[in-house]
């Protein structure tokens, strides 16, 4: 019975000999590589990415690094909530929360903070539902790349990599669509 | 200058050139392979990656270079030693170029005129099986043991076609030596009647069979794709070479291409003309017998390496042999070819009497 309307009939026929010789087909052959070189060497290679002076180019929405974002007034706005933790499937979110003290009003929104906030790169699968999950719009991916590092603790990134400068803030907004634009608390 | 000096230099450039001319054939058919297969080879070690080589040496030499533990130490060392040896010694008999004058003496560029020179070539090839079977075997690996004899086996049947069609060529012309050989391709007319300028009465156009055999069972003894059932890494987990790191797989690669360096010389020599280039009796007349020899030198490296890049758009347009089809080939298609072209040869030799 057929499976598949894709078989095809073998054929077992004796080799013509034109083709025993096996010379023909091998100057074909040898013509096809050449016509391959002769192209790239006048054309350039057609697939080739040189990086790091070329990049493939990346989707808008590619997701990267990640970013903890503050808001308009430069307080951070993520409360150790550890709904991203809880949300990640490869655990790769950490933290420890700490209660803000009168001096320090301005630096975070409200009462509890989080001291430490690590995520382990070597984990992170860069699925984005931490980015889903967060409800103060804290967490976002954004589309730089990871560095190389040398050793496997350099990767467990903290605070200082990872919330933005308050100088230099990391811009979202093309990634993001109208409604979600709207959603930001 | 005395002669001896003379060759010991010529001894020293020899070898230079024979290991500059490998070294760079490994980022030939680096690039080579890499435009073939629509993509650019290494371009990071050097303007178009020319310190390749050069990176790849060094990588041989910081690895840590150990002995397996049963081996043989002595055969072990010995093994790919033997192989660079006899590749690079077959050089001491080709000749590389017209003669040169240093104050008034003309000297031969060829390091050792022995009037025995294809025998001793295909001598040294035979021996060069024992360093291959010598590497599997010191090895204490039964996979190694394995691949040294499927080589030796391939390195020895087709080493029959290329003494056969050989005996074609030395039929023509007379005698064994090679500078006889050369020096008869350079004058005469072309199949008897044609009138040419000198030094283009090549053997390719008396005996284009015979090129094509010897083509074939060179590509087979230097263990070269599609022949190279005994080296590669899929079949045989790299065969012979497996247990060997750092310097001597370092000489077993290298040998390899020194020694596809020398049976390209070899077959520039028998078939196409040596150093012979057309015109080479009107530039000596003309420009001095030096200039002639240094435009012999680099005629005789172009058409080399013009035959090395061929070796290597071969190498990446076929597959691989499979090891019966191979010996089937060896056996049973280039022997009984190479025996018909001998007779055909002797019948034209006795019917026209040149």
């Amino acid at each position: 019975m057929k499976l598949t309307n894709r078989s095809k009939v073998v054929s077992n026929k004796e080799m013509t000999l034109g083709e025993k010789i096996y010379l023909p087909a091998i100057f074909k052959g040898m013509g096809i590589t050449f016509k391959h070189a002769v192209r790239t060497v006048l054309k350039g290679a057609p697939a080739v990415y040189s990086y790091p002076e070329v990049q493939k180019p990346r989707a808008d929405i590619w997701r990267g690094q990640h970013v903890l974002k503050r808001d308009e007034e430069g307080r951070e706005r993520c409360t150790a909530c550890g709904l991203c933790a809880v949300a990640c499937p490869a655990e790769a979110i950490t933290m420890t929360a700490a209660e803000r003290t009168k001096d320090e009003k301005h630096l975070y929104r409200e009462e509890k903070y989080a001291s430490i906030y690590e995520i382990n790169m070597l984990r992170c699968i860069f699925c984005g539902m931490c980015e889903e999950a967060c409800p103060k719009s804290a967490i976002y991916l954004t589309d730089r790349l990871v560095d190389v590092e040398q050793n496997r603790t350099s990767f467990i990134y903290g605070k200082e990599k990872l919330v933005e400068k308050i100088n230099a803030r990391i811009d979202i907004t093309e990634r993001q669509s109208e409604k979600q634009k709207k959603a930001v608390k | 200058m005395e002669l001896l000096t003379f060759k010991i230099i010529l001894v020293l450039a020899l070898f230079l050139l024979a290991l500059t001319i490998a070294a760079y054939s490994t980022w030939a058919e680096r690039k080579v392979a890499s435009i073939m297969q629509d993509r650019i080879g290494p371009n990071r070690a050097g303007p178009f990656g020319l310190l390749q080589p050069l990176a790849d040496g060094g990588k041989f030499f910081f690895k840590e270079d150990f002995t397996p533990q049963n081996a043989e130490k002595f055969l072990f060392i010995l093994g790919p030693s033997l192989v660079m040896f006899i590749s690079l010694i077959t050089g001491a008999v080709i000749p590389w170029g017209k003669t040169l004058n240093f104050g008034g003496i003309s000297y031969d560029l060829q390091v050792a005129n022995i009037d025995v020179g294809v025998l001793f070539i295909i001598g040294m090839a035979s021996i060069g099986v024992y360093g291959i079977m010598i590497g599997g075997w010191a090895s204490n690996n039964k996979y190694s043991l394995l691949g040294a004899i499927r080589a030796s086996s391939q390195m020895i049947s087709y080493e029959l076609a290329m003494g056969l069609s050989l005996l074609s060529i030395i039929m023509m012309s007379g005698s064994l030596d090679l500078k006889l050989i050369t020096e008869a391709q350079s004058a005469g007319k072309i199949w008897g009647f044609i009138p040419a300028i000198s030094g283009i009465n090549w053997n390719i156009l008396y005996q284009p069979l015979a090129f094509l055999i010897f083509f074939i069972a060179a590509m087979a003894e230097t263990n070269r794709h599609p022949f190279d059932l005994p080296e590669c890494e899929s079949e045989l987990v790299t065969g012979y070479s497996t247990e060997y790191s750092s310097m001597k797989l370092g000489l077993y690669m290298f040998g390899e291409y020194v020694n596809m360096f020398i049976s390209n010389a070899f077959m520039v020599v028998l078939f196409f003309g040596g150093y012979n280039y057309p015109g080479i009796d009107w530039v000596t007349h003309n420009w001095g017998e030096n200039v002639a020899g240094v435009l012999s030198i680099l005629a005789f490296l172009t058409k080399t390496i013009i035959g090395i890049l061929i070796f290597m758009w071969i190498r990446w347009t076929l597959p691989r042999f499979r090891y019966d089809q191979l010996m089937h080939l060896g056996w049973k298609t280039l022997i009984p070819l190479a025996l018909v072209n001998l007779i055909a040869t002797g019948a034209v030799i006795l019917a026209f009497g040149n």
